[in-house]
């Protein structure tokens, strides 16, 4: 027996904080290792993007998001514009 | 050519300069010749953890001025002739530590020594980027807990894009784990991350685990590197990390809480 019984009482009522850790830990890091990849064009290449549709469709300021992302060898450039809804 | 490793961590307090102490020891004991410098301008400690506080005439910002010779400033160890110091300037200014300057005494000393073990500042400024700049190993110590976890990914950031080597190309700086005030007992109550859990957020190779350890305060409070308490734990694993370091495989102790009699298991002590 490698747990107590007292132990798998307490493991029922909680879990213990270093999942909590890990957990958030895992996410904040993936967030900031993507941010720190992210090539320094990204941001005005955003800028630029969101004058070119602008001559064409009126969109806010963050209408759009430029992403890159990593998936085995290949990178993925994800651009994302929220177009406003169709006028008459 | 003697290899350059720094020790390193971003967070401060969480063992850089005993971890620093006691590597060097162990290397120099192992018949290396072996050099550690205190990157700290202003709030040097190795000395103190060295034990040879009241022998520091000159330090590693005179040597750069050119106001000392590098034989001066550096400091014999006196219970290992294989070991050396070089102590921060508590006095001047960081930014007396140029990249130029840092850069010709590394070289001055490569020409002398097998191991050269650069202690790191806290933080990620000036002196922490000297620290790395010219490294080819990295000891990054960490505590097994969030803001240290974090620091630790951060300073990987910086080794992997602002070192000597990453921008001239070269292979990268190779990293190790150094995990320090470890707590089995803890980890097996779920209070504190595991070494495999920080090794699965940092991806790095593990050089090795430090268990919490009275022995650790013990041997700052005297000036001696802990390495040289070979009846602590701490000092042990320190022992088995520099065997490690230099590529003898050496298996990780002190992970597990140490076995219980069965009254303490039935009531989960």
């Amino acid at each position: 027996m490698s747990t107590s019984l007292l132990d798998y009482f307490r493991g029922r009522q909680k879990k213990g904080t270093a999942a909590v850790a890990k957990e958030r830990l895992q996410i904040l890091v993936a967030h900031e290792r993507a941010a720190r990849n992210r090539p320094s064009y990204l941001r005005q290449m955003q800028e630029e993007l969101l004058q070119v549709v602008r001559k064409y469709v009126h969109v806010d300021d963050d209408a759009i998001t430029v992403a890159l992302e990593q998936e085995g060898n290949q990178e993925i450039l994800e651009l994302n514009i929220i177009l406003p809804d169709q006028q008459e | 050519m003697a290899k350059i490793i720094v020790i390193t961590s971003g967070k401060g307090g969480v063992g850089k300069t005993t971890t620093a102490a006691a590597i060097g020891m162990g290397l120099a004991l192992r018949g290396n010749r072996t050099v550690v410098i205190d990157f700290d301008v202003g709030l040097r400690n190795l000395d103190l953890i060295m034990g040879c506080e009241r022998r520091v005439v000159y330090d590693f910002i005179n040597v750069i001025n050119g106001e000392a010779k590098l034989k001066q400033a550096l400091i014999r160890d006196k219970r290992c002739e294989d070991l050396y110091i070089l102590p921060a300037s508590q006095t001047k200014e960081k930014e007396a530590l140029t990249k130029e300057g840092v850069g010709t005494v590394i070289q001055e000393l490569s020409e002398h020594f097998d191991y050269i073990l650069c202690d790191s500042p806290a933080g990620i400024e000036h002196g922490a980027y000297m620290a790395m700049y010219y490294a080819d190993d990295a000891v990054v110590v960490t505590n097994p807990e969030v803001s240290s976890v974090r620091d630790s990914d951060r300073m990987l950031g910086i080794l992997a894009s602002k070192s000597r080597r990453a921008e001239n190309e070269q292979d990268p700086v190779r990293e190790y784990l150094l995990l320090t005030r470890y707590n089995p007992q803890r980890v097996q109550n779920g209070e504190m991350l595991s070494v495999n859990d920080v090794q699965e957020i940092l991806a790095l190779d593990l050089l090795g685990v430090i268990p919490e350890s009275e022995a650790v305060l013990n041997a700052s409070n005297s000036g001696t590197p802990v390495i040289l308490n070979q009846q602590s734990e701490a000092g042990q694993a320190y022992m088995d990390i520099v065997a490690r370091y230099l590529g003898e495989e050496v298996p990780h102790r002190f992970l597990e809480v140490n076995k219980k009699g069965l009254l303490n298991r039935l009531f989960g002590g």
